[in-house]
């Protein structure tokens, strides 16, 4: 056991580049994989495989990707270490790609990007850094996978490693990129180094993850944005339920309810029905108010302390990634969701679309599925927002198609215009 | 070895139980006596506290329950106040909805979808929150904290909605409804790091008890209600303790010493088998037993 928190992690790679392979392999090697699994991946490969243990059957659970030796949908993957635990979530490559990819990597922090050594980078690759870098993944590993079907080839991987280094900061807020030479099939510089690649300097995938941080909690001001309004009748208690980002939040401080101006200050916080007298980010929280002011589920709670303070409107300018069949158009009316706010959206413009091959931005009418591109919203009642790289909490939307109700996009605020 | 992941746990669960309660017109909790619905309830009943448990919790009455997980559902409901609501496989077997199987081994686990879908129909509910976990089976590991289900209450794992970040969208059609499942990304160990850290009571059958079994299909049955000893079939008394609490016709108890909260967290941490590997038989019917469950309407 140790200090260090849990990391999430998202995997993505292109058909074939071995992707559920490599999450068998690092299930197996730190003995995540329990005996009776074991044995049902045995008798799986038997059937659907050609001979040898096929680890990727550990992930490809359900009988489509097994009889078509395809990956579906995300899965959620948890194994540990002695250092540390992991959550994976594990995104396929080929169709509904950027859907897959945002719902993996919007809360991870490290993307894991898979590539085939004899193909190198493609434009698969390119598109899943690409989502990674706009969702804020702290760092991205970069996995240059079949190295043994190059023969080990030293220049190779570094031109590999190099080309899409050069891609990821050409991007706007790029992170880090570490680049790892391995064979998910045999081993190799998954959870040791391998003597293969004498020339690899690095550490094996698995203690780069060990090592790796977790996103950055940024110094802003504490938000509650109210969920529910929990009421008990024999005690007079009346406290806002939600979850705490920003902060820390203290007994005693004085805080705002947006989007109006009421002021008050904390008589209390409980967690889990217990008293606090500090919560902090990512606690889900019930605040006593000292005032009996108006606050209704869909309102934020701001503390007044602190930089960046979001402010109230409608207007906003927002990344988004398209991720249903029916196409955003200017003049379009979704729902929207921002904390636990919703109303409509009126796309009022597309300002581009993303070439995510060659960065280059090209003016549209519409995004079809998997596009992504920068719009301009009008909405039918104000939020308390930021810009997404300046707290993400406060800056992110998901659209939802008015008619079938199925989420639409992911939208990160670029720019806001304050309520006129 | 998994940190302090569970407090992290807990604020995800409470905030998706709040949300879920919010966006729904009928929401219930679906509690089966087993040690993930009881983690739930005390979650749901902490994300509301000191309120009240703003829906009501329905068990799904296979008829085959350990007597001790009946009793167990009965204490629990009433300490806290909340509206149980029960259904029952046999009330759909007498008035034809589904027709037991034949034979000595015959298992209720597949009836109780019927009974589910009919009692979520009849009672109007849109959202059921669930103590279903990601780390319990590959299909599971595939499904969204937000299920959507159609009329007939089946999962297409290639249309489920994407989850960015935890913003849910839990908007549901007329006639649809959805699952939630707060715990999902919990594993077994962290629902026993929480049974431990809040002294949560479970059903006494999860803790070693001598008891009469009959070892079948690699399991350790109890002998009792649906169970009876088959030709050839010796019955011992063993020491034992069960990992997961279902119907008594198709869960399994394992040998077992521990016999406190702390010595079964070393158990757990020591297993090389999972939880369902070891216990039930109803996921040893195929490769994807789950899976086809799930299609027709199961948790």
């Amino acid at each position: 056991m140790s200090g260090l928190p849990t990391l999430r992690i998202a995997t993505a790679g292109s058909v074939d580049d071995g992707k559920s392979t490599l999450i068998g392999r690092l299930l197996h090697d730190t003995s995540a994989v329990l005996d009776d699994q074991l044995r049902a991946v045995e008798r799986a490969s038997r059937r659907w495989g050609d001979g040898g243990l096929n680890l990727a059957l550990l992930t490809d659970g359900l009988r489509a990707e097994r009889e078509q030796g395809i990956t579906i949908d995300v899965a959620h993957r948890y194994f540990s270490t002695p250092r540390r635990s992991f959550v994976v979530a594990d995104s396929p490559g080929h169709a509904q790609y950027t859907r897959n990819m945002v719902t993996a990597a919007s809360m991870a922090d490290v993307a894991i990007v898979l590539v085939d050594a004899r193909r190198g980078v493609v434009e698969q690759t390119r598109r899943h850094a690409f989502v990674a870098a706009l969702v804020g993944v702290g760092r991205i590993v970069l996995a240059v996978n079949k190295m043994d079907l190059i023969g080990w080839d030293d220049a190779d991987f570094r031109s590999i490693a190099k080309g899409l280094t050069e891609y990821v900061e050409a991007l706007p807020a790029p992170p880090p990129v570490d680049a790892v030479p391995i064979s998910a099939l045999h081993g190799d510089n998954v959870v040791a180094l391998s003597a293969r690649s004498p020339w690899y300097d690095g550490p094996p995938l698995l203690e780069l993850l060990e090592q790796a941080a977790r996103r950055p909690v940024p110094s802003v001001g504490a938000r509650l944005d109210v969920q529910w309004c929990i009421r008990h009748g024999a005690s007079d208690y009346r406290g806002v339920a939600g979850r705490l980002t920003g902060g820390p939040l203290r007994v005693g401080d004085p805080v705002s309810i947006a989007p109006g101006a009421m002021a008050t200050t904390v008589a209390g916080i409980d967690r889990a029905g217990r008293p606090l007298d500090t919560a902090e980010p990512g606690q889900a929280v019930t605040v006593v108010l000292a005032d009996d002011v108006d606050v209704a589920r869909g309102d934020v709670v701001l503390g007044v302390a602190g930089v960046d303070r979001p402010i109230a409107t409608t207007e906003v300018c927002a990344d988004v990634c398209w991720m249903t069949e029916t196409p955003l158009v200017t003049g379009g009316r979704l729902l929207f969701k921002h904390g636990t706010r919703a109303g409509t959206a009126t796309v009022t413009g597309i300002d581009h679309r993303v070439d995510v091959g060659t960065l280059e931005r090209s003016p549209v009418d519409r995004l079809e599925l998997n596009d992504l591109g920068r719009v301009n919203l009008s909405l039918s009642t104000p939020i308390v927002a930021s810009p997404y790289r300046v707290h993400a909490e406060s800056g992110r939307l998901v659209l939802i198609d008015a008619a079938d109700h199925a989420t639409a996009a992911a939208a990160m605020i670029h720019e806001l215009e304050p309520a006129s | 070895m998994i940190g302090s992941l569970t407090d992290e746990l807990v604020d995800e669960a409470i905030t998706i139980v709040r949300e879920v309660t919010a966006e729904c017109e009928q929401p219930v909790l679906l509690f089966s006596g087993g040690k993930d619905s009881a983690v739930l309830l005390h979650v749901a009943v902490a994300a509301f506290a000191p309120g009240r448990l703003p829906f009501p919790v329905l068990h799904v009455d296979t008829g085959h329950n350990f007597p001790e997980a009946l009793e167990f559902r009965d204490r629990l409901v009433a300490s806290i106040g909340a509206q149980l609501l029960v259904a029952s496989v046999q009330d759909s077997i007498d008035r034809g909805r589904v027709v037991e199987e034949p034979g000595p081994r015959a298992s209720r686990n597949r009836l109780q979808s019927v009974t589910l879908l009919d009692a979520i129909a009849e009672h109007g509910f849109d959202a059921a929150f669930g103590g279903g976990r990601r780390d319990e089976d590959k299909a599971r590991a595939k499904e969204r904290i937000l299920s959507f289900r159609d009329r007939s209450g089946g999962w297409d794992p290639r249309r489920q909605r994407p989850e960015p970040w935890d913003v849910l969208n839990a908007r549901v059609h007329r006639g649809q409804h959805l699952r939630a499942f707060p715990l999902s990304n919990w594993t077994e160990l962290d629902i026993w790091r929480y049974v431990a850290a809040e002294e949560l009571e479970l059903p006494s059958i999860y803790y070693a008890h001598e008891r009469a079994v009959v070892q079948r299909d690699g399991m350790l049955l109890a002998v009792g209600g649906p169970v009876s000893p088959e030709t050839g079939e010796a019955v011992s008394v063993e020491t034992v303790r069960y990992r997961t609490v279902g119907d008594m016709s198709c869960t399994g108890a394992v040998r077992s010493t521990a016999t406190t909260v702390d010595e079964v967290i070393i158990e757990v941490a020591a297993a090389r088998i999972t939880e369902r590997g070891a216990t039930r038989a109803d996921d040893a019917f195929s490769e994807a037993a789950m899976e086809d469950r799930k299609r027709e309407g199961y948790f």
